[in-house]
């Protein structure tokens, strides 16, 4: 019982193709793996290794060609198209290289969108949107325009919009890709602080080694579309020598 | 998501693209316009006609004669009862009449007078025939265009002239109103048996024994020409047309003038005639109580006609008319659904990247989907509303155009398109969704994007 709560993620030999013209590409190439909750858990490689192809079959964007993906028990294969929207809505928050918050709206819209989609109250919105920007230390900022805000700030954003349905998991695909830094060290401790103080589980894709061992708790290393390193324990011991 | 949330998240998606959506906007707008106006002429029209025709007295009017061998007015002989009923025929008298008007739904019941007459003006004279007029055929319509003015009163010794006469008389119309003329006619009178017993003259009384104390006699009558009309109004309150000098009816009736069923009564009672009338008018309150008034009109034994099947023809004419009108009306809204598409499939391939990341915020194929179709609904009703404004609007200037074109034609000015809540509601209702449909296929391929697809989308 215990080793199934702990289990919050269980991939099982999953694969993702793509036919490209006549070849037929292995994106990911029967993966199994599992995550715990509260786990910190970085997917890293180099462009093309499939870690970003993996995080979306486990964050629900996409569906494995074969193997079976669960999250909390839930298989995630046997989901229709509407409850798998419900779970990226509800277990589930994204954050991408690119920020992606909709230039037309402000910051705090930006923010409500997900409460939106799951129909929250107004009144309990506004409250749940202002929490969601303290966190990120961007309560002063919440009329403004995407285009108004610094990358940094932009992701921070991102982050807020992630994290305000309070789901159990959060992606994050290169959060620190488009930022300098700087500001992706900003970010990464913000997700180090949302691991620990909220229990949540992460997991990130990055090609970012350093930042890798530095702020995540194990790295799973990809290449070729599989797992080629799942590092947890060796981790451990670099923190140690440290 | 939320009906509320789904309207803000539509029209700030419209206000984003302004110029293009408001343009998409203004083409269904144009489209409802152009269905509006056509369909608003050809309601325009309709009311125009139906309410001519009420007016002229031709639908709400009952046309009665005796059986007593007159025929119908305009009906075909096999209507007409056999002789061997013509025995006990009811005359049509003052009895009748006053029966005719405790019928229910009667507003007015009058006779046909009507005779021929000598006029004499300036000298001169002329044959005209004259007919009586009800006080009731002031509201016909007959008269909206008429030089010099209505009868003053009901007994007013005055005259209407049809143009066509009055130009016989002068070629300046215009300067007749307010001459005199004389008229001379038969006039039909009827001595008592006393007055015949008092007859001095032998011969005298032995005429009047034989004619049953009817005798005709000629008389004169000086008119006031009061004013000089266009068209007839004895078509719609008589049901014959060619009438020349126009009297109120009281006055016309007053002269007792010989009519044509004079001669037949008299032969028929053996000389000893009843003044009867040789058509009687009943007029309805409206056209629909005139079967049961006609009905039971011909239970008392008289022969009525009336042209209500003309009125359900016309109806049949107007609708098809009203089809045809709105199928061209139609075109123009099928163009703008073609807009509404390629406005919508335009901002699919802009917002593609921002369906890709409502998705994997959790929006459902429906919530895309539904944000398509409000959005497409929105520019619908938007414009189903502008639409029916403009609509109104060129209808507005058709009737300003033609009354202006009739103004100068001396004719007076009507109102050409008539724009009723069911049609401004119909048009709305109709542009909303024929929106809806136009976004069916751009909202059913927003909401099948793949999510990971459209977040790769730059």
């Amino acid at each position: 019982m215990m080793a199934a709560d702990q289990n919050l993620i269980r991939a099982e030999k999953i694969s993702r193709q793509y036919r490209l013209g006549e070849t037929l590409i292995h994106a990911v190439n029967e993966i199994s793996l599992e995550v715990t909750a509260g786990e910190f858990l970085a997917l890293l490689g180099s462009s093309g290794s499939g870690k970003s192809t993996l995080l979306n079959l486990l964050a629900g964007l996409d569906r494995p060609t074969s193997g079976a993906i669960h999250v909390g028990g839930r298989n995630l294969g046997a989901l229709d198209a509407e409850e798998l929207a419900r779970y990226r809505r509800d277990t589930v928050g994204m954050v991408f290289q690119s920020f992606n918050l909709l230039p037309r709206m402000t910051l705090e819209e930006n923010v409500e969108l997900p409460l939106r989609l799951a129909e929250v109250d107004h009144r309990e919105r506004e409250a749940r949107v202002a929490e969601a920007l303290e966190r990120v230390r961007l309560g002063g900022r919440k009329r403004h325009r995407p285009s108004e805000l610094s990358g940094g700030e932009q992701q921070r954003g991102a982050l807020a919009r992630a994290l305000v349905n309070r789901p159990k998991i959060l992606f994050a695909d290169e959060p620190t890709g488009n930022l300098d830094s700087v500001n992706g060290e900003q970010i990464l401790l913000l997700l180090q602080e949302i691991q620990s103080t909220l229990g949540m589980t992460v997991i990130m894709v990055t090609h970012e080694r350093p930042l890798a061992e530095r702020f995540t708790n194990r790295i799973v290393v990809l290449s070729d579309g599989r797992v080629v390193r799942d590092s947890a324990k060796e981790l451990s011991e670099i923190r140690g020598k440290q | 998501m939320k009906g509320r949330d789904l309207t803000e998240l539509a029209a700030r998606n419209l206000r984003e693209a302004i110029l293009r959506n408001s343009l998409t906007t203004l083409g269904v707008a144009v489209g409802v316009a152009s269905l509006v106006a056509m369909l608003s002429l050809g309601v325009g029209l309709q009311t125009l006609a139906s309410q001519r025709l009420n007016k002229s007295g031709l639908f709400d009017a009952v046309f009665v004669t005796s059986r007593r061998g007159m025929r119908g007015i305009g009906g075909p002989p096999q209507q007409q009862p056999k002789p061997a009923k013509v025995e006990g025929a009811k005359p049509l008298d003052q009895t009748a009449k006053q029966e005719f008007e405790k019928l229910p739904n009667v507003t007015e019941v009058y006779p046909q007078v009507r005779f021929l007459t000598e006029v004499r003006y300036a000298g001169n004279s002329y044959s005209a025939n004259v007919l009586g007029l009800p006080e009731s055929s002031r509201s016909t319509g007959a008269f909206d265009g008429i030089t010099g003015k209505y009868f003053s009163s009901p007994t007013a010794d005055e005259a209407i002239l049809h143009a066509d006469f009055a130009k016989e008389l002068s070629p300046q119309v215009a300067t007749l109103v307010g001459k005199d003329l004389v008229l001379r006619y038969a006039a039909r009178q009827q001595k008592s048996t006393q007055d015949i017993a008092a007859e001095k003259d032998i011969d005298k009384q032995l005429d009047d024994m034989m004619s049953g104390g009817i005798s005709i006699v000629s008389r004169e009558k000086k008119l006031r020409i009061a004013g000089i009309i266009e068209s007839d109004p004895s078509a719609g309150i008589a049901g014959f047309g060619g009438g020349r000098v126009f009297l109120p009816l009281r006055v016309a009736e007053e002269l007792h003038p010989a009519q044509p069923n004079d001669v037949q009564e008299f032969v028929r009672a053996g000389g000893s005639s009843k003044a009867a009338y040789a058509a009687l008018t009943v007029r309805a309150k409206s056209p629909k109580d005139v079967l049961k008034i006609e009905d039971a009109i011909k239970n008392m034994g008289f022969m009525t006609f009336s042209l209500l099947d003309a009125t359900r023809s016309l109806r049949l004419v107007f609708t098809v008319f009203d089809l045809f009108l709105g199928l061209f009306g139609s075109l123009a809204l099928t163009v703008a659904s073609l807009g509404i598409i390629n406005t919508l499939v335009m901002a699919i391939l802009e917002r593609r990247r921002e369906i890709g990341v409502l998705k994997a915020l959790g929006a459902t194929d429906g919530d895309v989907r539904s944000l398509f179709f409000a959005e497409a609904g929105a520019m619908g009703l938007l414009g189903g509303v502008f639409g029916v404004a403009l609509g109104w609007l060129i209808g507005q200037a058709l009737t300003w155009g033609t009354t202006l074109y009739l103004r100068r034609q001396d004719l007076p000015g009507v109102k050409i398109s008539y724009v009723p809540w069911w049609l401004a509601l119909s048009a709305v209702a109709f542009a909303v969704v024929v929106s809806l449909i136009a976004g069916l296929y751009p909202a059913g391929r927003a909401a099948r994007l793949n999510p990971v697809e459209a977040l790769r989308y730059e």
